[in-house]
């Protein structure tokens, strides 16, 4: 079958590219549950799967570094997709699940994607204990009893020609997006729950083709489900989450209107987990240069201004063509930052056909 | 110079119309012969092809469990979650009276992409509504014409193999109502860094090709096509030699004339060339146009014959393929310049100013004749030793073959035997010159009656083994179908009230259950049946323990088919896994004919036991044969059953006759178009002797014998001729019978039939054989009857 068109449409449902695509869900999201202000989460079981709403994610991220000083990129996703809301076992569910692995060194860029429906047991999340899985791709809490959930993980995935296996420890808490996890996507008032475990130290292995390497770094973890989050006027988003070398973080986004407006959104996270989220316009993203990727014009290289910060950062990927070679492929990788606040982070880069 | 000749020597065929149309049509007929089977062949196999691609069957490893129960979905999830990229089907069959329907359900999001599902991207199908309940399925239009009820919406699909539909894994599991995966494709591609699957499961990994696949199960009934178009390809070859040697004689005189104007030998022979490749082409053309009718003809009784023999589903229409057409030309070429080979090395070798004799064609010299013998005897003996050590389905071909081309080489050898033998006892003048001059004749009739005797050998082997077949399965049937009417009910709620019904008005109730499963690594069934005098009575055993009956009532052993027995080599006695943990000592062996599968024996309440989840729905009912087709409405009318679900016993056993009947209809067909064909080669054969015998003849009728005399003469001599080979023909035939008997059934069918002889069938042959000789000859005949004495007297003006 034409694998290919369909997995368009799932991903569709699963990244901010819907609004074009699927009929329904940039305008209603017939049956599904609406996310509602003010946010009220309650744990662990918001880690798990909320079946009642069309789309959801976790979604890690994180910037390695080699015994011998080499920079790595990992990037692990599992999406949940629902064609009604509800959930039931068997055959029948309504659920489906994809999974997208990456890993970017400074001359390559692995990616691989994973399909599957739920109620039969192959993929799927719980709350508790923790898992979120999709074959043998698996992101599985390991945080002592008492802990938050995601405190701490471990994370693996394999792909043809590549595999890797993370140990995921947590220093700070989990932080909330736009009013309190409630995060606005459009003036339009499209919204989802937005939450992030940020503070992550890594440890680990990367399997590549010419061996093993061992790694450590920093990761970041985006919790989120909504029903119609996007505008049917927006066709593509640029998306950063930076970790800055004295402590503090930064999560920011830019939609991109398709008459060429644009809504942007940030949260600054200070060292100690204080969280000060900014509304449209604060944050400004501008493209710096441009990238021929797999047939495409893609910015890679970007200015990020927060004045509110004193931030005023250009950012330089580890590899120009991170692209993620997957059914809706898009632009995954990680970068540098250089200008006042230094650090590393991670760049996604999506609706650039 | 080249054109001039060319021009010269085809002018022939103007004054020679006959010749040119005995050519053609031999080459047409080869032709269409030959490339009405291959049509037939290549559209059956590219429909097997695409049924396989279909689900990646010619590309991708399946797993399966053993006993070819379905995988339990959690052995599935755990493959997956230790990383082995692998994808369910869950296939199977809805059946409701005659309408069949195959379900493939597949799970686009795992299938590997040479699995080749179906595009969704049709634009009519919405993706939701392809995964979520009822979903959809999709299958072609002709597939639609007949189908099951209670199918979720339906959408058309080209490429869909027939009488099947395809749709998501959920739909097809709700459907079939089993929610394991029947087997599991492979992605050819593995994740790197895992241990090898197979070290991973207990499930058997079956890799493409070793699979008992429908192309497999077919071979044998495309074998034996490709086997009848080659026969009649031959005999057709037989026709387009004698005609090319006929034309090539009689243009001697032109050929010496335009040599001696000057014109060079290589011109001669590239206009020769240029000249039999027209022919060839055109005729060629116009076989394939015959070749394309007879295959469409046929094609709706080949597709019927797949079906009720193999199960195996191919549409009842042919497209049209270029490179068949090709391929046929080619052939068509090939065997054109086989045939003309001999003409055109006698041109090249003719001495420039040699008198242009035409003879009744160059004798074969005594030395030839032995050689061929020789080659002949070796030929049978090869056959012999094949049909004795050869143990498979190609050698059983051999052996037919060697037989075949054994029984028409040796021919003119035995006719030239039994003539001289026959000259011997012959008494008076007259008598021993016609064996002298029959035997005169023989190189030149040795071909075409060579094509005879394989036609003839060929009808009374097959007509034999199909009347066997047809005598045996007749009986059969009446012994296997003793109860007077058989009920399917949809589901086993029906079923439980229908007994309630049925108890007070049937002398009997029968329940039949099965359960499609792997028996000695071969796909089949085992049926629980209850022990009743039905069977006991009825059932034909081939081999059976003294009390097998009894010995099955116990539940501690299994009865099975004939055609399990020979694929697994098992006897009575012999153990037999039936499911997992169930292994039951063989009681008996029945025959079951008309039916390529394993199948299996056991009471109904060791079924029960080993098959927990399957009811009954289908029963056989003893009751007086008067009162069932009362009973039979009466159900229909009361249960709202479809015609199809009551079925009495008469109408399986049309159902089956017709079959049968389809199964041979294709071999019979070619059988007679053969014998036509041969025919046709005796009456080219005789036309080119008639001119060429006038120098023979001249002397006699000079000493007196009338035209009138000497042309009944020579249709006597056609007709001898055509019994003698008749004669050994029929020895040939019947080795024929046997070795398709008892070889080639064997190995294709898995089945031995007791061979019957019909003597009445062979007098009809002979009779048949004489006419064709007669209508062969009788033109010839006529003409010498009314040759004007002066063409004779030229005979010994003219001295050549």
């Amino acid at each position: 079958m034409n694998v290919k068109i369909w997995t368009v449409c799932i991903s569709l449902l699963a990244t901010p590219l819907c609004a074009q695509g699927f009929a329904g869900l940039g305008t209603e999201a017939q049956g599904f549950a609406m996310p509602e202000r003010p946010a009220l989460f309650s744990f662990p079981t918001d880690h798990g799967p909320h079946p009642d709403y069309r789309i959801e994610w976790w979604y890690l991220t994180a910037t390695l570094t080699g015994a011998d000083g080499t920079d790595y990129g990992v990037q692990w996703t599992l999406f949940r997709s629902a064609i009604a809301p509800g959930d039931s076992q068997g055959w029948d569910t309504s659920q489906l699940w994809m999974g997208h692995a990456g890993l970017t060194t400074p001359d390559a860029h692995f990616s691989a994607e994973r399909l599957a429906r739920g109620g039969i047991g192959q993929a799927g999340a719980r709350p508790d204990p923790f898992a979120a899985w999709i074959d043998d791709w698996a992101m599985t809490s390991t945080a002592a009893a008492g802990a938050d959930a995601l405190d701490a993980l471990t994370v693996t995935a394999r792909g043809p020609d590549f595999a890797y296996d993370l140990a995921l420890a947590a220093t700070g808490p989990l932080i909330f997006h736009g009013d309190g996890g409630y995060s606005v996507k459009s003036d339009q008032g499209q919204a989802s729950y937005y939450y992030s475990q940020p503070f992550y130290n890594v440890t680990g292995t990367l399997d590549l083709p010419d061996g093993a390497i061992a790694v450590t770094g920093q990761a970041w973890l985006d919790r989120e489900w909504s029903s119609q989050p996007l505008s049917d006027q927006q066709d593509g988003w640029d998306w950063v989450s930076l970790h800055f070398d004295n402590g503090a973080r930064l999560m920011g986004f830019t939609l991109r209107g398709s008459g060429g407006g644009a809504y942007s959104s940030a949260t600054w996270i200070s060292p100690d987990g204080t969280v000060q989220s900014y509304p449209d316009g604060a944050l400004t993203m501008t493209p710096l240069a441009q990238t021929e990727v797999a047939g495409r014009t893609v910015p890679t290289e970007w200015r990020i201004e927060l004045p509110d910060r004193g931030l005023d950062v250009t950012t330089t990927p580890l590899n120009p063509q991170s692209w993620m070679d997957v059914s809706v492929s898009y632009w995954e990788g990680p970068i540098r930052m250089q200008g006042t606040h230094p650090g590393r982070g991670y760049l996604e880069m999506t609706g650039y056909d | 110079m080249v054109y001039t000749a060319f021009l010269t020597l085809f002018s022939h065929w103007r004054r020679h119309p006959g010749q040119l149309l005995a050519l053609v049509a031999g080459l047409a007929l080869a032709t269409a012969l030959w490339s009405g089977v291959q049509a037939i062949n290549t559209e059956a196999r590219t429909s097997y092809a695409e049924a396989a691609a279909r689900l990646g069957q010619d590309q991708l490893d399946r797993l399966s469990r053993a006993d070819g129960r379905p995988v339990p979905l959690a052995d599935y999830v755990a493959l997956r979650r230790a990383g082995y990229l692998v994808s369910p089907v869950i296939t199977g069959e809805i059946r409701q009276g005659d309408a069949r329907l195959r379900i493939l359900g597949i799970d686009p999001l795992t299938a590997p992409p040479e699995a080749g599902a179906p595009a969704l991207d049709g634009g009519d199908i919405d993706l939701a509504s392809f995964f979520a309940p009822p979903g959809v399925v999709l299958m072609t239009e002709d597939t639609a014409r007949s189908l099951p009820s209670g199918l979720p919406p339906i959408l058309f699909r080209d490429g869909v193999p027939p009488n099947a539909a395809i749709t998501d894994i959920g739909t097809a599991a709700r459907l079939l109502d089993q929610p394991d995966p029947s087997y599991l494709l492979v992605a050819r591609h593995q994740p790197s860094g895992l241990p090898p699957l197979a070290e991973a499961t207990d499930l058997r990994l079956v890799s493409p090709g070793t699979d008992n696949d429908v192309s497999r199960l077919t071979d044998s009934f495309h074998l034996n096509l490709t086997a009848f178009g080659l026969l009649a390809f031959a005999v057709g070859l037989f026709i387009v030699h004698a005609a090319i040697g006929l034309a090539f004689e009689q243009r001697r005189a032109t050929v010496r004339t335009l040599r001696a104007l000057g014109m060079p030998l290589r011109g001669v022979l590239i206009a020769f060339g240029v000249e039999l490749a027209g022919l060839a082409l055109f005729s060629g053309a116009l076989g394939l146009i015959l070749g394309y009718a007879i295959a469409a003809a046929l094609m709706p009784g080949v597709a019927g014959t797949l079906r009720g023999l193999y199960g195996a589903e191919i549409p009842g229409t042919l497209s049209f393929d270029p490179v068949w057409a090709l391929a046929a030309l080619g052939m068509t070429m090939a065997g054109a310049t086989l045939a003309g080979a001999q003409a055109l090395r006698r041109t090249a070798r003719m001495p420039i100013l040699a008198p242009a004799n035409p003879r009744a064609w160059a004798q074969a010299s005594a030395r030839g004749m032995r050689v061929q013998a020789l080659a002949a005897a070796i030929l049978l003996i090869t056959g012999a030793g094949l049909a004795l050590f050869g143990g498979s389905l190609l050698t059983g071909f051999a052996t037919l073959a060697a037989l075949l081309l054994g029984a028409a080489l040796i021919l003119p050898a035995a006719l030239g035997l039994i003539l001289r033998l026959a000259s011997g006892v012959a008494r008076g003048a007259m008598a021993e010159w016609i064996f002298a001059d029959t035997r005169q004749q023989l190189p030149g009739l040795s071909l075409a009656l060579m094509a005879l005797l394989l036609a003839l050998a060929a009808n009374i082997g097959v007509s034999t083994m199909v009347g066997s077949f047809r005598g045996t399965f007749i009986g059969w049937l009446d012994q296997r179908l003793a109860p007077e009417l058989y009920v399917t009910t949809t589901d086993s709620e029906q079923a439980a009230r229908l007994l309630t019904y049925l108890a007070p008005r049937t002398d009997v109730i029968l329940p039949i259950v099965s359960v499609e499963t792997t028996l000695a690594g071969r796909p089949g069934e085992v049926f629980g049946q209850r022990d009743h005098a039905t069977y006991r009575d009825s059932w034909p055993l081939l081999q059976a323990l003294p009390d097998a009956w009894d010995v099955l009532a116990t539940g501690n052993a299994v009865l099975i088919n004939e055609q399990l027995a020979r694929f697994a080599d098992l006897s009575l006695g012999d153990p037999l896994q039936i499911a997992d943990g169930v292994t039951l000592p063989i009681a008996g062996v029945y025959s079951d004919y008309g039916n390529p599968a394993a199948q299996a024996i056991v009471t109904l309440d060791r079924f029960a036991v080993t098959f927990p989840d399957i009811g009954a729905t289908r029963f056989a009912l003893r009751l007086p044969a008067a009162d069932a087709p009362d009973l039979a409405r009466a159900l229909r009318e009361e249960f709202g059953l479809s015609e199809d679900a009551v079925i009495n016993q008469a109408q399986i056993k049309r159902f089956s006759l017709d079959v049968f009947e389809q199964t041979f209809r294709v071999t019979g067909a070619l059988n007679i178009l053969t014998l036509g064909v041969a025919g046709f080669a005796l009456l080219t054969s005789l036309l080119t002797l008639a001119n060429l015998r006038l120098p023979q003849l001249a002397p006699v009728w000079a000493l007196g014998l009338t035209r009138a005399r000497l042309a009944r003469l020579e249709l006597m001599r056609s007709l001898i001729l055509a019994a003698l080979t008749f004669a050994l023909a029929l020895p040939f035939g019947l080795a024929l019978a046997w070795v398709l008997l008892a070889i080639v059934n064997v190995e294709a069918f898995g089945w031995r039939l007791p061979m019957t002889i019909f003597p009445l069938d062979w007098l009809r042959l002979f009779a048949l054989a004489l006419v064709a000789a007669a209508l062969a000859a009788l033109s010839p005949a006529l003409r010498l009857a009314r040759v004007p004495a002066t063409t004779l007297l030229k005979v010994f003006a003219h001295e050549r």
